[in-house]
């Protein structure tokens, strides 16, 4: 009986309207999104390479060779721990800055604050291909700005892009440079808290630290954990600025194995080497490795972030 | 029923009654603490000044640089000792200076990225709208199960469905070749903009919240009106979600200006690159690495013609830019 009523729920003029508003998503749903998730299984199973795209040779299916060969391949390892150093690197440094920023323009007034916040915005709109440019030249060792910059107060830069070390750096302080985004979310959270929180500390004889740590943090804990999540999937998914900067794209040979990120080796074999079953095995590697961080997030935080109204979800 | 004549028809009561739920962040809901003492307020606006020279100094260093000689480029002078312009002039080989619009066709690349910009954003921004539109006001079977299944997909990397999407294409292009005589697929621009017309899950929650904001009350009016479905999204709905609208075009200009990786799968014929696609040619063939000799400045120029687009859509919209990404936070 309900479920006869429920049926009859798709009959009704309402109902038939709305799936025709969104037929549009459920298209590209099936198209785009379900459809290729299918496939990209599906080949990370095979062999499907650049034969396979000519239709010289047939599709073999590989069993669990694709991913048997993610261990084996050395070149992962490295792309891997190169992906794993810079969201370190990354994230935590641009959340920090982020927050120091934010507090500040807090704290100076609305008309400088407001100037300022677009000064600190601003970079934010460089596209990654330009910010790759710019770790070309600015950090070009001796000749680059930066080390010109760091002469004046007598520290001798090192070689940014020839040492392997400080490749990774580099990227993450050009992020730091691109923190406006994550600084205007944690803005909008600080202006959140509701003032009286504040004054009710301070009567309890709180000092300004205790209250950034026991109001402030709490408060806006679901804004940095949004931000969290994101710059954590944006680090996973580090692609066009190391690949702007250090790698050729007609010249396949070179491999810069300091700047190897993940998706790039993952571009390079997919779109050069048209390895297209060890790429999806590769893509689905990279999803596991997202929903474990996200998952991990979600759990080890659940304790410490605080939502406001939380009993209404 | 339809058409952009109507939108003008809007009845002046709902004008009237619209209610702005996109968060201000620009008004503050308190003063900064009045026992902030003056003197911790001048050292953060130093601090602050400090830290505003150095985030600007990349964006005057390289105006500069772009007019610098090909000797000078990496200086870290103010203003270039030696002015030279280096977009256009008299095509000559190597040895002599290079111009860039010269090396590569760059006005085609500009033309290139500005359309499918604007166009890939219009259609994703009527696509979405609809779409959340539908997700906000009508009850449907599934619409729960649905919805989550859109929040899933954000969840989900680009690198999962790109290779059988880029295979997709691939076939597509060879059916439309054989059978239309005209190329839809892999080596055109077509996969560039048009999956936009099928909605964008980030977008769709974008504006299903703010389509949540306005008051149910004014499509029960119209309703009663004798409007229809159609009318009532076209005429109520979309005037009133104009800012959403506005921050999901602005988004998908920026978005689209910014990609690398779609260009780089599809494009091949240099004359349909994008701006960024093409910048990386550039840099391929003129920096260090690049095998003949490094010309920064041609690299120099062609990034300013990459920011500056940029930089003037945020001067225009900036509000809609800075309460956009503000909304995102709001998620939890």
């Amino acid at each position: 009986m309900r479920a006869r009523r429920w049926l009859s729920g798709f009959r009704e003029k309402e109902a038939r309207t709305a799936y025709l508003f969104i037929f549009p998503w459920i298209f590209g749903f099936l198209v785009l999104t379900l459809g290729p998730m299918v496939f990209s299984a599906y080949y990370s199973f095979t062999n499907y390479g650049v034969q396979q795209i000519a239709h010289i040779a047939p599709t073999k299916t590989v069993g669990f060779d694709n991913y048997k060969q993610l261990y084996h391949d050395p070149y992962i390892g490295i792309a891997l721990k190169n992906t794993f150093e810079y969201g370190l690197m990354m994230v935590p440094a641009r959340i920090i800055f982020a927050l120091l920023l934010a507090l500040m323009l807090m704290r100076i007034g609305d008309r400088l604050g407001g100037i300022f916040r677009t000064i600190f915005y601003i970079p934010h709109i460089t596209p990654p291909v330009a910010i790759g440019v710019l770790v070309l030249t600015l950090f070009n060792g001796p000749f680059g700005v930066v080390d010109k910059g760091l002469k004046l107060i007598h520290i001798n830069g090192p070689y940014w892009l020839t040492q392997p070390q400080w490749i990774k750096p580099t990227i993450a302080i050009m992020d730091v440079w691109a923190c406006g985004g994550t600084m205007v979310i944690l803005l909008a959270a600080l202006y959140g808290v509701p003032r009286h929180l504040y004054e009710a500390a301070a009567m309890d004889g709180a000092s300004k630290v205790r209250q950034f740590f026991n109001v402030t943090l709490p408060m806006i804990s679901p804004a940095l954990f949004f931000c969290f999540i994101i710059l954590t999937l944006a680090a996973l998914n580090q692609f066009t600025v190391a690949y702007t900067a250090f790698f050729n794209s007609g010249n396949d040979t070179t491999t810069n194995s300091a700047a190897l990120f993940y998706a790039i080796y993952l571009f390079r074999q997919a779109f050069r080497f048209f390895n297209m079953g060890f790429a999806s095995a590769m893509a689905w590697l990279l999803f596991a490795i997202s929903m474990t961080i996200t998952a991990i997030n979600i759990f080890a935080t659940k304790r410490f972030v605080f939502y406001q109204g939380e009993q209404k979800r | 029923m339809s058409g952009v004549g109507q939108q003008e028809n809007t009845p002046p009561f709902l004008e009237v009654g619209a209610t702005n739920p996109m968060p201000q962040v620009v008004r503050s809901r308190w003063r900064p603490q009045p026992n902030a003492s003056w003197i911790t307020r001048i050292v953060f606006v130093l601090v602050l000044a400090f830290l505003s020279f150095l985030f600007l100094y990349p964006f005057e260093w390289l105006f500069a640089a772009a007019f610098k000689t090909r000797q000078d480029v990496l200086d870290n002078s103010f203003l270039p000792h030696q002015w030279s312009w280096n977009f256009t002039g008299p095509n000559l080989p190597q040895p002599a200076k290079q111009y860039l619009f010269n090396v590569f066709p760059v006005a085609h690349w500009m033309w290139n990225s500005l359309w499918i910009s604007f166009l890939g954003a219009a259609l994703v921004t009527i696509s979405s709208a609809m779409v959340a539109f539908a997700f906000a006001y009508f009850r449907f079977p599934l619409r729960g199960v649905l919805f989550a299944i859109l929040l899933g997909t954000m969840m989900l990397p680009g690198e999962v469905t790109m290779i059988p999407v880029y295979l997709l294409w691939n076939h597509v292009g060879n059916w439309t070749q054989a059978n239309l005589h005209y190329r839809i697929g892999t080596g055109t621009q077509w996969p560039l903009f048009l999956p936009n017309l099928f909605g964008s899950a980030f977008y769709i929650f974008l504006q299903r919240q703010f389509f949540l904001g306005i008051p149910r009350d004014y499509f029960e009016a119209a309703r009663i009106d004798g409007d229809g479905y159609w009318s009532m999204f076209w005429r109520i709905a979309l005037p009133l979600a104009k800012p959403a609208l506005i921050v999901t075009f602005i988004f998908e200009v920026q978005a689209k200006w910014f990609d690398l990786i779609t260009p780089l799968i599809y494009l091949r014929d240099i004359s349909t690159f994008t701006v960024p696609l093409g910048l990386k040619l550039l840099v391929d063939k003129f920096n260090l690495a690049g095998g003949s000799i490094p010309q920064y400045q041609l690299i120099v120029a062609g990034t300013l013609l990459l920011v500056l687009p940029m930089i003037l859509l945020f001067a225009i919209f900036q509000r809609y830019f800075i309460q956009g990404i503000s909304t995102q936070g709001r998620k939890g």
